[in-house]
Parts: structure tokens; C-alpha cells; sequence
């Protein structure tokens, strides 16, 4: 048996039915990390002493949370006490949270068993994992190719088998795209269900943290764990429904609109031609497809790169060289200080959002980029409730891309920004969106991602495990296939 | 030509709640650097705010008490800028939406009375506080700075007024009639030394007569109510003299310096400020109901002016005598646990005022730091009542109470200072008194009756001074008669 | 259309230091950025309200009690340059 097949909810039953141990599972996932992590990179982290001693603690006294012992990665945007914490960046370098994520401690409480800390963009800014300061993480699929980002550690650690689970944060699609690039899925749920107590801010209005998991049952099971109003977080809320386990169930009478915009021009062929075939799957099982029309989707990139900025701007203006992190030596001045190190501490796209976001809050331009921005979004809010008016959910390709070569897209910011055109609306808009996999496209996975709205989990969730067990999508990337 | 000097005030008050505004620690002066901060007031990444719901009550009250319109909806803003004492690299503040706008306080001087407009009432945080290492203490000249954040975080009112204070005077009314408020609405301690109550001043000049605001300066951090007066003035006498010499006032940030009463201009930051404000996202819209407002307006604690209206009609004192009392929270407390202990409303105000404020006064000292307790004043006021001594002693023996913090029974057994109203007594030493001097018992019968405070005075002498003076004349008139 | 002098302006507002010839490169990415986004300027957005939240939540407060605080080990723990209790940084010049 391929342990690192094992989707957390088959573990968690053998785990309870005593036919499996957690230090077994975890030791599986270990050694896969022993045998991955030079070709993959995904952890910036790793205790590998710790999680067999936590597995080990699992097994000693059963019964304990409703997540006893699965081994699960984080992605190192979430505070962790006593573990570093560095964002993928050089700013953080040594960093010890005093205190955990609230979505940590959440799964901590449930008995999860940490693998260790996942790479990422710096700071969550970035769409292929090549902008940490650590090193780029790689495709599982195909080590030339990037796994995505900025959960591209999380992606890639459940992909290789170097982690049950992961969990992930997704501001523009952050978890959707890398999920879709590795072949796995990736949820992000509707702004507030998660607290972002512990989650270093990237744009405070669009982040929120979701599974990357095997599959959906999985991902609402993470999910369960994570959903609910934190006292720490003003805008955190109680979710109106518990997070239910998806059924076995067909797709009929469910009304899905196919969205234009996102559906056509844009998308390469090899993944229209996977998106279409998945189209047909899901309607010769019962669902009603139709056509939807987000109108204003064209005008989300440029909003979503105005307001996120701008958010960063100030969210990383904490970054100073006094309290913690880097700090550059030799300045003669405060002011200098400030200056060398967060020249020397940021990477170049994070100096580059940093750029953008404060020259669209300076004085004059507030208007016509910020304030222009955020009419934009009650536009997009406005055609997502439309569009709700005729269908449950929605759908469309989750990237335009399958995983493009690593150094592709470094040198052209702007085309890296387009590669987010399909799952920005959804954070624009604050809706949950989850990315499955529809299949391959020239042996790389392509995602199908579902939109619903606004605290819909349930339903998106049971849709996307209908939809999931009709595309029948069973490919394990080749480092876990070659353990079969 | 004549000049007018056009004022205005932005205030900072730093508010008494029991911990931060936007996280759990405490609030309070001081203490060991550092040892009251969490990773909200430290601005560790992924750290949140969340409101306090004191500090909107709070908020809500001083609003109210300037009669201030409290719009439906306020929303927070991010101001950003880089200083280290600043964590998050922005202030969390509030900006175009404002919790309250449009309201006014009226001062009342000896000579004029002024309704100063209040612009805006918001909400923000305060700073953390830098050590400034070195010789000096002050920024200029240090090597280094030392950051201490127990103070980061605290919740802080800003109050603007509108251009309307038209002299040093008046400026320095307006704000102690602020801070009276504030005490009575026991939202802040106002302790203007410890940094709780700061004052800004914004002042220009214009012709007399003119309605056009002058070029304005901004005289920062005036930490009393007498810097704030004097460094007005000497401000405005700058201005004056520029002005009168054909030069022109440069809009410009200065400095008062009290040791040699000297303006002085602040060195000025390299770039205009550029603050990017822009909606706080970690934060949701306040949004006060009218059943909120109501609410508060309910809790409010008595004002100034009710209570001195209600000593008039309650206590039927003077006006004056209201005025005085209530012109201090801490001294209208005072004043009316006095009052709970000791019947007589007028002659315990005659007191407080008269002898209490006096003594505060010369000695420069605070209500707070007094040893006489107001039961200790009560206590005094009974033996007087009772004749056990007179009022003139009473008055020496509540000097001594203020000195040394006795109470009034240790200090009268202690000097001896019981009144002789025993007849007996007193007939032994009058018989005596009579006896020494016979030209004067001649000449009081022969109808010279103001003789009679002669003979009181040889008795007192006698008694040193313990005489009852009512028992002393009666039985003197009767002597002398016979 | 965004010229070094924005840049400059920029770079000093956030606090960065760019080196003479970033000044180049930074300007060059910014317009091309700023080109795509200036799309959102075709709309005519008169009348519609500006979004800062997707949630429709007011009035998210706490109550007034105080918590453990960090011990001050704790919190100058990760400090650069620590001293005294209070964490130290070079002298403030220009206020």
C-alpha cells in the first residue's frame, strides 16, 4: 500500500481503526521528504525529530483530537510559536513568533502532527514560489516547471507525497493556482470564515487561509477545523452552517454557468480542451450548464493590483528593522536604517508591489487608483450576485496556463500578474472558490475551479466531490506514482 | 495697524481605560520599559486590532459633553508614516468620516464670554515613547534612541477646534474648562506632565476686522496650562513684529522652549507629509445608534453646569459660591462629602473656599496631595459649631491639619486649645481683670460701654485666649452693671 | 509616464533605497504596470459606492479587560539591537 496515496480522511479511519499508527504515516511522509526535498524544495522548515515525537505522542494516548496524527504542512505566511517564520524572505530571517496562527492552533488542538514550514513567494507576493528568498520550490509533475504560488510549498509538498495536507493562504489565488499547477485541490473559503489571527498580512481585505488537500472530502474536513469567529480578529465571522462532510451524490438539477469571460480567449488550448471535456463529464452526469456573464471580470487584474498593493504597502511598513527581523548595519540615522534595511531585506517584486501600492495611495492619485479601484470591486461584487441570480455556482478554468518553466515569466511582472486573471474576482468579490483536477494537458494538471457564493462551502464543496468523482482525475504526480 | 490673533487648538487626551485600545494590556503611566506590550501594540507580523468598547463609550461621552453631532456611520483610517515609535509603520486614526463633528464649549472669563467651536472628535491610538540616549535628552545630539512601547497603543482622543480663541487667555480657559469636563466625565486623568492631556496650537494673525485667516504656525506639545499661555503670547508677539515689519510669517512647525521663553523653529522633515490614508481593513465601520448615543447620554456623570445649578437650588449657595466649587470635579467631590458629614452647606463652602483653596493655593499643591480629608474638615467644622473652640482657632488648627496631616481633636488636645465657657471659670479671672483696673470700670459707668472689648481682652489674655468670647461679654456686662 | 523623479518620490515615501540604475528599471516596470491598469480609468464609475469590505460587519468590539502582557524578555526577544529593556536604534534626525 502507497501510504503517500492516502487522502487524510481514508488515514484519519485507519488511524481510529488502529490499522495504521501515526508514526508509521508520519515516518512515510518523512522519509518521502528524505528522498524529495533536494529535487522539490517545498519546506523552508523541517523537525523531523519533533514530528516523529508528536506522531509518537499521537499513538501513545488515542482518542485525541478529530485530527489525531495526520502530518500536515504549513505554509510559513502563519505564525508559529517558538518555530521560525521567514514569509520566503530575507526581512524574517531567524524570526521566532511569540505566538501561533489562530488557524494553527486550531489544527494543533485537533491533534494534527507538523511536518514543518512550506515555501512560498516573500510575503505571498508572487504566482510561481520564484520569488522566495530561499530558492524556488519545483513542480512535482516536472522539476524544469514552477509548482506555482504563492502557496507553491504547500502545492508541491501534497503533490510529492511530502505532506497529507497542507495549509495554504490565498490573497489573488494563491492557493487555487498552485493547486491547479500541482495537480491537487485547493479551497479558498469566503473572506471571514477563517481568522487571519497569525496570518502575516499581505492585503488585508482579500487573504484568507484554506486547505490544499488530496481531495474534496479532505478539504472540508480541513476546513471544518478552521471556520469560525475569532475574538482576534475583527473580521472573522461564525459560519451560518457547519462544514458538512460531502455525500456520494450526482450532479443533477445542479445550475452551473460556464463564465464566458474567463472561458475563451486567454486560455491556452490544451487547457480549454481539458476545461470542455470536463464540461461534458459534468453535464452527461446531471448538472444544467449554461453560459454566465461576469462583466467586468477584464477590470479585476488592474483593481486587484491597485488595492493589494496598496494594502501591502502599508502592511509591510512594519518591517523596519526595530522590534524584529533584519536589520542592515552601519546606518548613521533612523531614517537610514530604515532605508538599507528594507532594501536589503525585500526582494525585488516585494519592493516592486511596495512601489506600486504607495505611488497609488500618494497624494493625488488617490482617486483615480485607489478609489476608481474600490468602485471596481462593488462592480464585480454586483455581477457575481447576477450571476448567482441564474446559476448555484460557476466555473472555469482555474489558471489560463498549465505550470509554465522556471524563469519564464521573472523578467515580465505584467504577464506574471495575468496568470491570477481567473481567480482574482473571487477575492475581489470575497467568495469561496475551490480548484480540483479536471485532468492533464500535455502531462501537466489543469484545474477546474468552482465559484459560489458568499458562505456557500456546503454546497460548493458537495458539488466539487460530485464533480471530482465524475472527472475521475487518479494521476499522482511521478514521485508518488513510482511508490505504487 | 492692529492685529488679531486667531487661535486654534487640537487636543490629545489619552484615555483611562483598563487596557489598550486595540489589544489586552494595560494601560498606565511609566513602569518598567517594555513590560506591557503584546504582539498587537508591537506590531508583530499578522497581529490584529480590536476595538475597544470603553474607549467608543468614552469617546462617545466627550462627544456629547461638546455637543457634538454624532454621524451614523465612522470609519478607521490608516495614516502612514516611518518613526520609530510607531511600530505598524502607520497610526490607526480616523480621517474623512470622523466619530463626531461640530460641536462648541462656551468659556466664561471675568470680561467676555466666547462659544468656542469644536470641529471634530476622533478616535486613534497613541505613539510608544522614545528615550533619547545621549547628553542632551533631547533628539538633537543624541548617539541613539531607546523605544519603549508600554505606552503603544493607548487609546487617544483628538479634539479640534475651530479657529475661534482670539487670545492666550482665552486659550488657556478653553482648555482648563476641557480638562474640568474631562475629569467629570471620567474618561482621562488629564495629567498634563504625564503626557495623558497634550495641546497643540495653531495661531495666526490678522488685521483687525478682517475676516482672511492669516499665514499659521504650529506651536507643538505644550505641556501646561501656563506654557500654553505664555508660549502664545510670545508667539503671537513674533508674528506681530514680523508683521509690523513688513515680513511675512512662514507657515512652519515651532517650538517654545520654557527655560529661556524663546520660539524657536522645529527643523522641518525633508518631504511634505504624504500621509496615503487610506480605509483600515483589519477594522470593521463603527456605526453609533441612536439607542447607543442614548445610551451613553444616560451614563453621562453630572457637568459642570448641572452641578452648579443644582448647588444654587439644592444647597441654596450663592452663585459664586457654585461657581468656585464646581469649577474642579475633584474640589465639587470634595466639597460634597464635606457637606454629607456636616450640615450647613454655606459655611462648608466658606470653608473650602476659604480656607481649603487658599491653602492649595499658596502652597502650590493639589487637591489630591491634600491631608486634610474632607471627614476631617466635617470633624473640624462640629467643634466649631459645638464652642469647643472659636472660629479664628479653627482656622489656625486647619492650617496645622494641612501641615501635618493631625486631626483636629489631636491638635486641639495637643495645644490645649478647648474653649472656657465653665461661668465659674470665668468668674475668677473677670472678678480679677475687674478688680486690676478701676479707671476703666469708671469709665465704662460712666457710659463708655466700648470699654467692654478692653476687658474681653484682658480676659482673653489671661485664658490665652481659650475664652469663650459669647460667655466672657455676657458675664462682664453683668459685673459691671451691678 | 511614471519618471525617475516618481520613482525617487516613491521610494522615499516606502522607506527603499534604489541604486542609480534601478531607478531605470523601476520606472520602466511601474509605467508598463500603471498601463494596464490604467484601463479602470475607462469606466465611469460616478454613483457607485467604493467597496473597502466585502463584509457587511459593524461595530466589532471587545470588552474592556486586560490580558497577560508578553514579559519583557519575550517581547525584546527578537530585537535587533537590544539594550536596557528598550530596543535601540540610531538617532532620530529630522523632527
Amino acid at each position: 500500500m502507497n501510504l503517500l496515496r492516502l487522502t487524510a480522511t481514508e488515514a484519519l479511519r485507519r488511524l481510529a481503526d488502529r490499522e495504521l499508527s501515526s508514526a508509521e504515516l508520519t515516518g512515510a511522509y518523512l522519509e518521502q521528504m528524505e528522498r524529495c526535498e533536494g529535487d522539490i524544495s517545498a519546506y523552508l522548515h523541517t523537525d523531523a525529530e519533533a514530528s516523529r515525537k508528536a506522531a509518537a505522542a499521537v499513538d501513545a494516548s488515542p482518542g485525541g483530537g478529530t485530527l489525531a496524527g495526520l502530518p500536515t504542512a504549513i505554509k510559513d505566511v502563519l505564525c508559529t510559536r517558538g518555530i521560525p517564520t521567514t514569509c520566503g524572505s530575507r526581512m524574517l530571517e531567524g524570526f521566532i513568533p511569540v505566538y501561533t496562527a489562530t488557524c494553527v492552533s486550531r489544527m494543533e488542538d485537533a491533534g494534527i502532527v507538523s511536518l514543518g514550514k512550506t515555501n512560498m513567494d516573500e510575503f505571498a507576493m508572487g504566482s510561481s514560489t520564484e520569488n522566495s528568498a530561499y530558492g524556488t520550490t519545483r513542480n512535482p509533475w516536472d522539476t524544469q516547471r514552477v509548482p506555482g504560488g504563492s502557496s507553491g510549498g504547500s502545492a508541491a509538498a501534497v503533490a510529492a507525497g511530502e505532506a497529507l495536507w497542507a495549509l495554504g493562504t490565498d490573497t489573488g489565488g494563491s492557493i487555487r493556482q498552485p493547486a491547479s499547477f500541482c495537480g491537487v485541490v485547493g479551497l479558498k473559503p469566503t473572506y471571514g470564515a477563517v481568522s487571519r489571527y497569525g496570518l502575516v498580512a499581505f492585503a488585508s481585505s482579500f487573504d484568507q487561509v484554506g486547505p490544499v488537500t488530496r481531495s474534496v472530502r479532505d478539504a472540508a474536513l480541513m476546513l471544518r477545523h478552521l471556520v469560525g469567529k475569532d475574538p482576534l480578529d475583527s473580521t472573522s465571522v461564525e459560519h451560518p452552517e457547519a462544514i458538512a462532510d460531502p455525500v456520494d451524490r450526482d450532479l443533477s438539477g445542479l445550475r452551473l454557468g460556464v463564465v464566458s469571460e474567463l472561458a475563451g480567449e486567454g486560455i491556452e488550448a490544451g487547457v480549454n480542451e481539458v476545461f470542455r471535456e470536463a464540461l461534458a463529464r459534468l453535464q452527461a452526469a446531471g448538472a444544467e450548464l449554461g453560459e454566465a456573464s461576469l462583466p467586468h471580470v477584464e477590470y479585476c487584474i488592474p483593481a486587484y493590483y491597485i488595492l493589494a498593493p496598496a494594502e501591502a504597502s502599508a502592511n509591510l511598513a512594519r518591517f523596519d528593522g526595530v522590534r524584529y527581523g533584519h536589520r542592515a548595519s552601519g546606518a548613521g540615522d533612523v531614517t537610514e536604517m530604515y532605508e538599507l534595511t528594507r532594501s536589503e531585506g525585500f526582494g525585488d517584486e516585494v519592493k516592486r508591489r511596495i512601489m506600486l501600492g504607495t505611488y497609488a495611495l500618494s497624494s493625488g492619485y488617490y482617486d483615480a487608483y485607489y478609489g476608481q479601484a474600490q468602485k471596481v470591486r462593488s462592480l464585480v461584487v454586483g455581477d457575481f450576485r447576477a450571476a448567482f441570480a441564474d446559476y448555484d455556482l460557476l466555473l472555469s478554468p482555474t489558471t489560463p496556463t498549465t505550470a509554465f518553466r522556471i524563469g519564464e515569466k521573472v523578467d515580465d511582472p505584467l504577464s506574471m500578474y495575468m496568470s491570477d486573471v481567473c481567480t482574482t474576482p473571487a477575492n475581489l468579490a470575497g467568495l469561496p472558490a475551490i480548484s480540483i483536477p479536471a485532468g492533464l494537458s500535455q502531462g501537466l494538471p489543469v484545474g477546474l475551479q468552482l465559484f459560489g457564493p458568499a458562505f456557500s462551502e456546503n454546497l460548493l464543496l458537495q458539488a466539487a466531490h460530485s464533480a471530482e468523482s465524475v472527472l475521475g482525475f487518479q494521476a499522482a504526480s511521478p514521485l508518488v506514482e513510482e511508490l505504487d | 495697524m492692529e492685529y488679531e490673533p486667531v487661535i486654534g487648538l487640537e487636543i490629545h487626551v489619552e484615555l483611562s481605560t483598563r487596557s489598550k485600545m486595540f489589544c489586552g494590556c494595560r494601560v498606565k503611566f511609566g513602569g518598567v520599559p517594555n513590560t506591557r506590550t503584546c504582539p498587537v501594540c508591537l506590531a508583530h507580523p499578522g497581529a490584529l486590532p480590536v476595538m475597544n468598547r470603553q474607549a467608543i463609550t468614552n469617546l462617545a461621552r466627550i462627544a456629547l459633553s461638546l455637543d457634538c453631532e454624532i454621524p451614523e456611520r465612522s470609519i478607521f483610517h490608516r495614516k502612514n508614516y516611518f518613526y520609530p515609535d510607531l511600530p505598524k509603520g502607520y497610526q490607526i486614526s480616523q480621517y474623512d468620516q470622523p466619530f463626531a463633528v461640530d460641536g462648541s464649549l462656551e468659556i466664561a472669563l471675568e470680561d467676555e464670554t466666547a462659544r468656542i467651536g469644536i470641529e471634530r472628535v476622533h478616535m486613534e491610538e497613541d505613539t510608544a515613547k522614545n528615550i533619547h540616549a545621549g547628553d542632551s535628552g533631547r533628539i538633537a545630539g543624541s548617539l541613539y534612541s531607546m523605544i519603549d512601547f508600554n505606552r503603544s497603543g493607548t487609546p487617544l482622543v483628538e479634539i479640534v477646534t475651530r479657529p475661534h480663541i482670539h487670545s492666550p487667555r482665552m486659550a488657556r480657559a478653553f482648555l482648563n474648562r476641557l480638562k474640568n469636563t474631562l475629569l467629570y466625565l471620567d474618561v482621562s486623568d488629564c495629567n498634563m506632565e504625564e503626557g495623558s492631556l497634550r495641546c497643540d496650537a495653531n495661531v495666526s494673525l490678522r488685521p483687525v476686522g478682517t475676516d482672511e485667516l492669516g499665514v499659521k504656525t504650529e506651536l507643538k506639545n505644550m505641556n501646561s496650562f501656563k506654557h500654553l499661555e505664555k508660549g502664545l503670547a510670545q508667539e503671537i508677539e513674533r508674528q506681530r513684529e514680523l508683521l509690523e515689519d513688513g515680513e511675512r510669517v512662514v507657515q512652519q512647525t515651532v517650538h517654545y522652549d520654557v527655560a529661556s521663553g524663546e520660539i524657536s523653529p522645529l527643523r522641518s522633515k525633508e518631504e511634505a507629509h504624504d500621509y496615503r490614508y487610506f480605509p483600515e481593513p483589519d477594522l470593521v465601520p463603527l456605526v453609533a445608534s441612536q439607542q447607543f448615543v442614548e445610551e451613553v447620554r444616560r451614563g453621562m456623570p453630572e457637568l459642570p453646569e448641572a452641578r452648579e445649578q443644582r448647588y444654587v437650588s439644592e444647597f441654596g449657595l450663592p452663585l459664586y459660591d457654585a461657581q468656585v466649587l464646581t469649577a474642579s470635579r475633584e474640589v465639587a467631590d470634595y466639597f460634597e462629602e464635606a457637606l454629607g458629614l456636616f450640615d450647613d452647606a454655606k459655611l462648608v463652602s466658606n470653608w473650602v473656599m476659604g480656607e481649603l483653596l487658599a491653602f492649595l493655593n499658596t502652597a502650590g499643591q493639589e487637591l489630591s496631595a491634600c491631608r486634610v480629608s474632607p471627614a476631617g474638615l466635617a470633624e473640624l467644622l462640629h467643634r466649631v459649631r459645638d464652642g469647643d473652640i472659636s472660629a479664628n482657632t479653627g482656622k489656625e488648627v486647619f492650617a496645622e491639619m494641612c501641615e501635618s496631616g493631625a486631626s483636629a481633636a489631636e491638635i486641639i488636645a495637643a495645644r490645649g486649645l478647648t474653649q472656657i465657657s465653665d461661668e465659674s471659670e470665668l468668674e475668677a479671672v473677670i472678678g480679677q481683670v475687674i478688680e486690676d483696673n478701676p479707671d476703666q470700670v469708671e469709665q465704662y459707668r460712666g457710659g463708655k460701654v466700648k470699654v467692654i472689648g478692653f476687658f474681653v481682652g484682658q480676659v482673653m489674655k489671661q485664658t490665652g485666649g481659650r475664652a469663650n468670647p459669647k460667655v466672657v461679654n455676657e458675664l462682664l456686662r453683668r459685673r459691671l452693671s451691678e | 509616464m511614471v519618471d525617475h523623479e516618481d520613482v525617487r518620490y516613491v521610494a522615499r515615501l516606502a522607506r527603499l533605497r534604489l541604486e542609480p540604475h534601478e531607478l531605470d528599471r523601476y520606472a520602466e516596470q511601474l509605467s508598463s504596470i500603471l498601463k494596464h491598469i490604467n484601463k479602470i480609468s475607462e469606466l465611469d464609475l460616478e454613483g457607485t459606492e467604493p467597496m473597502s469590505h466585502v463584509l457587511d460587519l459593524t461595530n466589532v468590539l471587545r470588552e474592556d479587560e486586560v490580558h497577560d502582557s508578553l514579559d519583557s524578555e519575550e517581547a525584546l526577544a527578537n530585537g535587533p539591537d537590544v539594550e536596557d529593556g528598550a530596543f535601540r536604534v540610531p538617532p532620530i534626525i529630522g523632527e
